[in-house]
């Protein structure tokens, strides 16, 4: 509230100033009267308060800069929360501070010539055409500065776009109208089943394909959960619209889009418990969002993000039920050779059920259920 | 003391050449193919959608600063978008966002900018009787105007207006399942747009070939003057890029219509998979984009030329670095078509692609640098004088910095992926693309009212215009850009769900009071535009004491623009405060032969071409007016 009040005041300052020397000019129109030359072009009085206003929006506008920027900078880019986020933090302040140094230097420059050059009877301004020297300077110049930043930039940017590490545990993040749903490779193995959108019906939200048995022990989960420190690679995809995965505080963002499968891997490496430590704030949490606009609940598709250490997310794996073993009916989906292996996955009472039915539920929803996968 | 000669000798041939036989209402003021009169539709269709446009703005600024505001005082506008709670609907919150962004890009600052100023000062500082083509002239407006027409109804339609947000990404904007406004509403913006496209490119088409064909005795490219430069280079990058954007749309229209599957592919919406596989949204954005980034400096370019005239007529100075000007210009122009994938570094686009796309974005910095530091230079010891042109243009500069700068930021992959889409966008592209630009447009109107309607606008009025806006725009994009630091992604109707983003509540209620304090201050204007147009005092022939040959006509121009032969051009059009010389401006068709007392070595030199440059008579076989 506090540079609200300020920024406030700053604008009721120069209003005052406006509204003061208006009224000076105007007694002063009213009692000399006002040439013809001054009335098309505004010399005198008038361009003098103007060069004066310029001087003035320099000086409040510098101090409110500064000012309102160390006020609001409590709040500039939340704590970052894995390595190439800080890397890229310091890149940031980086160049905040060159673009912060040209922008008050040019500024000034501007501002300070307008007042200082303003007009002068009887004065002549310098026939000044050009100075191939000068031009070439501040041609090089930025051109190197730019040079350097490309090439930090890119380093930063190559790096994070890397391959994921082998050993990365992979999460399948998939956007719809409007949410999240989340896919864990399983509680078997850590790899991700196929799946294909035209299987996709109430039950079975995410397409999954149970003709690939890799899909078997995978598990869907409302909350995503991963362990502090090792490398997380998130698959994303869309249903509907585009999306866009954004973690603020893993500085992660990724578009979602139907059709063509988007990656992004990080490593968080500070547990939310650690977060709630450094930020003095006890109900902390981390918090997906969506930055691609996908329609009216755009503003509210929110997952919850929980880092935890290693042995906190082996209990809520283990804790985690396979989709499968969930909707034992969709046994019936898998092929007769992968059956007994699926078998495992489904509850004892509910095998028998579907094994002797051949009607799969939602059989005509999935559309023929083609099972191979389209990629 | 030439310029003196010439307006006398010109007022006197007023009086010879009242001989035009009298035109219809309709040709005259309607259906005209005079480029001074589709200026000025320009002008005013411009006008009357930036007001639309500012107040789509207002309301939407006004959910996101007071969230909790009941808005059922707007229900005799809003009707059933104010829902039963007395709140905004949050499909139309995003149809306004849509809306604003579209109408406020391309009808306010591509037509109502290049449309405006194009028209109106090309042939008269070229030294042309009009533009090329009249007819193709009048059919640019009129296909401008349809198009208007049908992007306003689609503002009052039961469905609601188009609503993915200005840059229609699909699949959003082509299932009406998605969102409502993707229905009708889409399919208006899409013929509307299509619409636009042939305007802009039958009045590109005759901004280019009038420069390149219709300059008067002398007038070579090195002595244009940089609006026209800047229109020229505009209109080239709109020829080339508005029939990408044909295409995408065409393609989407397929794809909404007729079942391709061009953008869509694996979607699974409303309870069903629709059948189309094989397509690719990220088409689209390239389509969109090679379009939408030459487009940002279509909506600049014209500005910073109108700048450039302005800073230099009102700094009694020659623009500094003429040459460099226009190449930097020619360098920003080439530029604009290779970066436009930076807008897409996280739409999952090959991560070798936006290397590159990072290295071309960063390389625009360096002419954009050099332009900024030009026009300070052109302040330095100059003569300097506020009229209310000069103001705008001085606010221009400061906010192409300010914006530019950020720019920077947001071009580099590795910093775009925590602001992509943040309000730290909208900040940045707000100060250098549409506040600089629309203070180009304002820049222009307050400098070339008097050529416009013979009378002067109220300059007082026009300078404390001048420091509310500029006082204004500060005050809403500055922090906005703190906002954006703190990762508040935009398009967001309010950012109550989540954790992270409840700071800064308090600074969004400041930022949308600035939004409404600064649109208040546009009243001023209008009043004064419209108070001067029937009211204003009577403008003399020169009134900055500019060079340039728009100010040798007379003060109401007839069609033909010049009562009698076409002044030929013998100078370049920066010839002011030469040393020597009695008065502080030249104008350029003084011969250098009549200013001996101020030419330069060379310049002296080229007293033996002005026979030759006399000698010359194409583009006005007549010798007269039409």
């Amino acid at each position: 509230m506090v540079y609200v009040v300020g920024l406030l005041s700053l604008v009721f300052l120069i209003l005052a100033i406006l509204v003061l020397t208006r009224l000076t000019s105007v007694l002063k129109g009213v009692s000399g009267g006002v040439s013809d030359e001054q009335q098309v072009r505004p010399l005198g009085m008038s361009n003098r308060i103007n060069g004066m206003l310029f001087l003035a929006f320099l000086i409040f506008g510098s101090i409110a800069a500064a000012w309102s920027f160390i006020h609001a900078s409590d709040y500039f880019l939340p704590e970052a929360s894995s390595p190439h986020g800080r890397r890229t933090d310091n890149l940031f302040w980086l160049v905040m501070a060159i673009i912060t140094l040209a922008f008050f230097v040019t500024n000034a420059l501007l501002f300070v010539f307008a007042f200082r050059y303003q007009y002068r009877k009887d004065h002549k301004a310098t026939y000044y055409p050009e100075n191939h020297k000068l031009e070439l300077i501040w041609t090089v110049i930025p051109a190197v500065v730019m040079a350097l930043l490309v090439f930090t930039g890119w380093r930063a940017w190559r790096d994070i776009m890397s391959e994921a590490p082998t050993d990365a545990l992979v999460i399948e993040i998939v956007g719809k109208q409007f949410n999240w749903e989340l896919r864990y490779p399983g509680v078997d193995n850590n790899k991700l089943g196929n799946y294909n959108y035209k299987l996709i019906d109430a039950n079975n939200s995410l397409g999954i394909d149970l003709a690939d048995e890799a899909s078997f022990d995978d598990f869907t989960a409302t909350e995503m959960h991963i362990p502090v420190g090792k490398p997380i690679l998130l698959k994303i995809r869309a249903k509907d619209v585009l999306h866009s995965v954004f973690i603020p505080h893993m500085r992660v963002k990724m578009d979602a889009v139907p059709g063509m499968p988007t990656r992004f891997w990080f490593i968080p490496d500070k547990t939310t418990e650690q977060m709630r430590n450094e930020t003095g704030n006890q109900s902390f949490r981390y918090e997906i969002a969506c930055t691609e606009v996908c329609g009216q609940g755009h503003f509210s598709m929110k997952m919850n993000l929980v880092v935890e250490d290693e042995d906190s997310f082996r209990k809520w794996v283990s804790e985690q039920k396979p989709w499968l073993t969930n909707n034992p009916d969709y046994l019936a989906r898998v092929p007769e050779n992968l059956r007994a292996k699926a078998a495992k996955y489904v509850p004892a009472d509910a095998t028998s059920a579907p094994a002797d039915s051949t009607s799969a539920p939602a059989e005509e929803a999935a559309g023929g259920a083609s099972t191979a996968s389209l990629r | 003391m030439a310029t003196v000669g010439t307006s006398a000798a010109s007022s006197a041939h007023v009086e010879e050449h009242e001989h035009h036989e009298p035109q219809s209402f309709l040709r005259k003021y309607i259906f005209s193919e005079d480029h001074k009169t589709i200026a000025k539709q320009y002008m005013f269709s411009g006008i009357f959608w930036a007001i639309i446009g500012a107040s789509l703005s207002i309301i939407f600024r006004l959910q996101l600063g007071f969230p909790d505001m009941k808005l059922e005082w707007l229900r005799p506008i809003l009707g059933n978008w104010i829902d039963s709670s007395g709140k905004l609907d949050k499909e139309f919150y995003l149809a306004l966002v849509t809306m604003h962004g579209t109408i406020m890009v391309f009808f306010v600052l591509t037509a109502g900018l290049s449309g405006t100023f194009s028209n109106f000062l090309i042939p008269l500082q070229v030294g042309a009787r009009d533009m090329a083509s009249g007819f193709l002239n009048m059919l640019s407006y009129w296909f401008f105007f349809l198009s208007s027409v049908i992007m306003f109804a689609s503002l009052f339609i039961e469905t609601g207006p188009a609503s993915g947000g200005w840059v229609i990404y699909p699949p959003l904007s082509a299932l009406p399942q998605a969102v409502s406004g993707s229905g009708l509403g889409m399919t208006m913006w899409l013929i509307s747009m299509a619409l636009f496209i042939v305007s802009q490119l039958l009045g590109g088409i005759n901004y280019i070939t009038t420069v390149i064909n219709l300059r008067t005795r002398g007038m070579s490219f090195s002595k244009l003057p940089l609006p026209i430069w800047a229109f020229f280079l505009t209109a080239v990058l709109g020829l080339i890029s508005f029939p990408v954007l044909l295409s995408a749309a065409l393609l989407l229209i397929f794809d909404r219509s007729m079942g391709t599957s061009f953008y869509l592919s694996e979607i699974y919406i409303g309870g069903e998979a629709l059948p189309n596989v094989g397509g690719s949204p990220i088409l689209f954005q390239h389509l969109f984009w090679f379009l939408g980034h030459p487009e940002v400096y279509i909506v600049l370019l014209p500005a910073l030329g109108i700048t450039s005239e302005v800073i230099a007529t009102n700094s009694r100075k020659p623009i500094f670095g003429y040459r460099a000007m226009i190449a930097s210009m020619i360098g920003i122009a080439f530029l604009a078509f290779i970066v436009w994938a930076h807008h897409m570094f996280v739409t999952g686009m090959n991560p070798f692609l936006g290397s590159i796309f990072m290295f071309l974005t960063l390389i625009i910095a360096v002419p954009s640098a050099v332009k900024a530091f030009n026009y300070i230079t052109t302040l330095w010891r100059g003569n300097i004088v506020f009229t209310p042109a000069m103001l705008f243009s001085i606010g221009l500069v400061s906010f192409f910095i300010s914006g530019g700068l950020t720019g920077i930021i947001l071009g580099n992959s590795a910093l775009d992926i925590q602001l992509h889409d943040t309000y730290f966008v909208v900040a940045h592209f707000h100060l250098v693309m549409g506040a600089a630009s629309a203070f180009g447009f304002l820049a222009g109107v307050y400098h070339w009212f008097p050529k416009f309607f013979g009378r002067m606008m109220n300059n007082t009025l026009g300078q404390i215009h001048f420091w509310f806006t500029f006082v204004g725009i500060y005050l809403v994009f500055f922090p906005m850009h703190y906002i954006g630091i703190a990762g508040f992604p935009r398009r967001y109707y309010s950012f109550t769900s989540y954790d992270a983003f409840q700071t800064f509540g308090d600074l969004n209620t400041f930022v949308s009071l600035a939004a409404i304090l600064t649109f208040g201050a546009q009243f001023l204007f209008l009043y004064n535009f419209v108070y001067s147009i029937f009211r204003g005092r009577k403008a003399p022939l020169n009134p900055w004491r500019s060079n340039t040959l728009e100010w040798t006509t007379p003060l109401h121009p007839g069609h033909g623009n010049w009562p009698g032969e076409i002044p030929a051009v013998y100078r370049w059009p920066y010839d002011y405060s030469k040393p020597g010389a009695a008065e502080d401006f030249i104008p350029q068709n003084v011969p250098y032969s009549q200013t001996p007392e101020s030419n330069l070595p060379h310049e002296n030199a080229l007293i033996a071409l002005e026979k030759e440059i006399e000698a010359q008579n194409y583009n006005d076989q007549f010798k007269q007016p039409h």
